[in-house]
């Protein structure tokens, strides 16, 4: 199929050592880091938004608290428990939950992309999502399940998939390209059983497990702020460290292995990377759509030419969802909305935006 | 229609790739006789399959059955079932698999995105949001009365994402258009996931609408549907030499003489003429529209003469075979076409794929 023409990258002239880089490397892990001066500004900006975004959501409710407010109620308290309670109590787990869950989708989408040099490839494309949007299902039509029994479905089932997809896929290694395909049928057997559930259902579980598939953030607390936060601890460093080979696989797998890249072995683990990543996130907030496409794009079309790194995406990942939620929140009267329908209606017209005004840059 | 560029310059461009490519790409079958005769099967197979849904269903009927029905009709419950029911789904199974199927064929070769179906135009969710705005705000219910609405609906989603990813410098890419079109799906899906979140009785139509069913298949909706059809498939039969030579690559095509901005405006055409006239008729069916293309790509190489002849004979008997089994499968009650074949399709686009040595894209 000739489409390694269409969306590949055209392979680019990879320096060693781009200007205003510095490289770290640590001999005795076999990891090094590229620090870019560029994107470690972009990425420093990234973050700075998303500590924006978090204090905006804490002053987003019923019950509106100053900017200043929640700053003192975050370092220390303030001298009104009310809003110490309103705050950190209330918001603040929801809204870390939120930050978490869009910065795991953002990287798993990000690794995904790079890996099968496609930009429509994310968690959604590739069946892990699936697995877990049917597990979920079953929990919820067929046991009628708590919303814990229903997290744990979730992962279970993004994992099984994720496993079930490496077998399929694992042929003398893997490839990104086979894999998605296969991810794609994966994902289509997952998502009728899932239809078919919904179709069987009385009206009242059919809502509920709309709810969920669409992505919820209601009532999560700090089991949940807990839970992604570990993810996020063991996944990135992984990410980072394997991004590295990222670089070296998008010059194709000859020329990577002739510059000394284990390919398989970096591949296979940017893979479970971005599984785990994905598996984790839907468990927590259900399998919330598109934040796993865009953030990485609109980071990408932010810095133009440059090598994206994974940080930025996963900044941009954290702020779409924590101002969707908010907006989710408190954005449209009469009760909330899934965060993940809000996600769409905010991202997708940022980025046909930044696609509308692109000038000649690479896809 | 004229034809974007004229003469065999590129005929079959994409079949004289380099010596890597050709070992890499080519299908299952090689050379012209393989691909003619497998292609001859198929259409017997497809045949076979359409002759098969018009005797199985709740009543199993013999093929007099279906003579008699209209030779001698005299209004028996047999020749009412066979000239109201089988023979409009059969007729619909037949035309929404060859629309479907070929739309993606030309969705894929358009954005030389090998992952692309008619969906990523935006045509699912532009149809469904129409449809679930028609159920929600003009209280429409009957399956027909928002036929129309879905194939509007799909029509302005694509101009859009077209409209979209035509600006900026660089004018329309495969990626922005790809993007544009995965942007826009999400957008119109939030909207239609938040009508039918907010709305209890549209959820209740939606769900069982957006599965995809061939069930309600009447014939005056079928006359109606065709002509939209059957222009997008003269359409895209005229593109196959234009899609051979846009997988070169954009330097290469314009190069053999090929306007890109028009053949992937005369593709648009094609994809919302036959995608958006499918979902319309038949609800928001994925899959089909991404895997046969892939099917016919593994069987008969990257030469889109023959992807898109396989993937309009492919593609019905994949649907029908769906629809059977989901009459069959639960008796008394009925499967939607949708949610069969994505059991039924997969695990052979499955084997498929792994049985590519190398995933050729």
């Amino acid at each position: 199929m000739a489409a390694s023409a269409g969306t590949a990258a055209a392979p680019r002239r990879v320096r060693a050592r781009p200007p205003g880089a510095w490289i770290v490397r640590a001999r005795a892990w076999d990891v090094s880091l590229r620090l870019d001066a560029p994107a470690l500004t972009v990425g420093t900006a990234m973050a700075a938004l998303a500590a924006a975004a978090l204090v905006l959501s804490l002053t987003m409710g019923d019950f509106p608290v100053e900017p200043r407010e929640v700053v003192r109620a975050l370092t220390g308290g303030t001298a009104d428990p009310m809003v110490n309670h309103i705050v950190v109590q209330m918001r603040l787990p929801r809204a870390l939950t939120a930050a978490g869950v869009g910065a795991a989708l953002a990287m798993s989408g990000m690794l995904l992309q790079r890996l099968a040099h496609n930009p429509l490839v994310s968690p959604d494309v590739i069946g892990i999502n699936a697995g877990a949007a049917a597990a979920a299902t079953a929990a919820i039509a067929v046991l009628g399940g708590t919303a814990l029994q229903v997290a744990g479905f979730a992962l279970g089932g993004a994992v099984a998939t994720a496993v079930l997809l490496y077998l399929l896929a694992y042929q003398r290694g893997v490839s990104g390209n086979r894999l998605v395909l296969l991810g794609i049928g994966v994902s289509a057997v997952l998502g009728s059983v899932t239809s078919y559930m919904i179709t069987r259902a009385d009206i009242d579980t059919a809502q509920r497990a709309t709810v969920w598939l669409t992505g919820s953030l209601a009532n999560r607390d700090w089991a949940h702020v807990a839970t992604i936060a570990a993810a996020l601890a063991v996944l990135t460093p992984l990410a980072l460290g394997l991004s590295r080979q990222l670089r070296l696989l998008q010059l194709g797998d000859d020329l990577a292995v002739a510059l000394g890249g284990r390919v398989r072995l970096a591949r296979g683990g940017l893979l479970l990377t971005a599984a785990g990543f994905s598996a984790l996130a839907t468990a927590v907030a259900g399998p919330v759509a598109f934040v796993a496409l865009a953030a990485p794009q609109i980071v990408r079309r932010l810095l133009a030419e440059r090598a994206v790194g994974i940080l930025p995406a996963a900044g941009c990942g954290a702020v779409l969802v924590l101002l969707s939620d908010a907006l989710a929140r408190t954005g449209f009267g009469g009760g909330e909305l899934p965060v993940g329908v809000v996600t769409g209606i905010l991202g997708a017209p940022y980025l046909l935006y930044l696609l509308a005004r692109s000038n000649r840059t690479r896809g | 229609m004229a034809a974007p560029a004229t003469g065999t310059t590129y005929a079959g461009a994409a079949a004289r790739t380099s010596q890597h490519e050709r070992t890499s790409e080519a299908g299952l079958l090689r050379g012209a006789g393989a691909r003619g005769a497998g292609l001859a099967v198929a259409a017997l197979v497809t045949a076979a399959v359409a002759l098969a849904s018009l005797l199985v269903g709740r009543e199993v009927l013999s093929p007099a059955d279906v003579y008699a029905a209209y030779a001698d009709f005299t209004g028996s419950d047999t020749d009412l079932i066979v000239t109201h029911l089988r023979v409009p789904r059969t007729l619909a199974g037949v035309g929404v698999g060859v629309a479907l199927g070929v739309a993606g064929a030309v969705v894929q070769g358009v954005t030389r995105n090998p992952l692309g179906g008619p969906g990523i135009l935006g045509v699912n969710v532009g149809a469904s949001l129409a449809a679930v705005l028609a159920i929600t705000f003009l209280g429409v219910t009957a399956v027909n009365g928002y036929v129309w609405f879905a194939f509007v609906g799909a029509a302005v989603a694509t101009v859009v994402v077209y409209g979209v990813a035509s600006l900026g410098s660089d004018g329309v890419t495969p990626v922005k258009l790809a993007l544009a079109g995965a942007a826009m799906s999400a957008l119109l899906g939030s909207v239609t996931s938040a009508v039918i979140l907010r709305d209890r009785t549209s959820l209740d139509e939606y769900r069982f609408w957006s599965v995809g069913s061939l069930a309600g298949a009447e014939s005056q909706m079928l006359a109606q549907a065709l002509p939209f059809a059957a222009v997008g498939l003269v359409m895209a039969v005229a593109l196959v030499r234009q899609l051979n030579a846009l997988a070169l690559g954009d330097e290469l095509a314009q190069a053999l003489g090929l306007r890109l901005w028009l053949v992937r405006l005369l593709g648009g055409v094609t994809v919302v003429l036959l995608a958006g006239t499918a979902t319309a008729a038949a609800g928001p069916i994925g899959f089909l529209g991404l895997a046969v293309p892939h099917a016919a790509r593994a069987l008969a190489g990257p030469d889109y003469r023959w992807i898109v002849p396989w993937t309009a004979v492919l593609s019905p008997a994949l649907l029908l075979t769906a629809d059977i089994v989901g009459r069959v499968a639960v008796r008394p009650e009925e499967l939607q076409v949708g949610i069969v074949m994505a059991l039924v399709g997969a695990p052979v686009f499955i084997y498929l794929v792994r049985r590519q040595r190398r995933a050729g894209m």
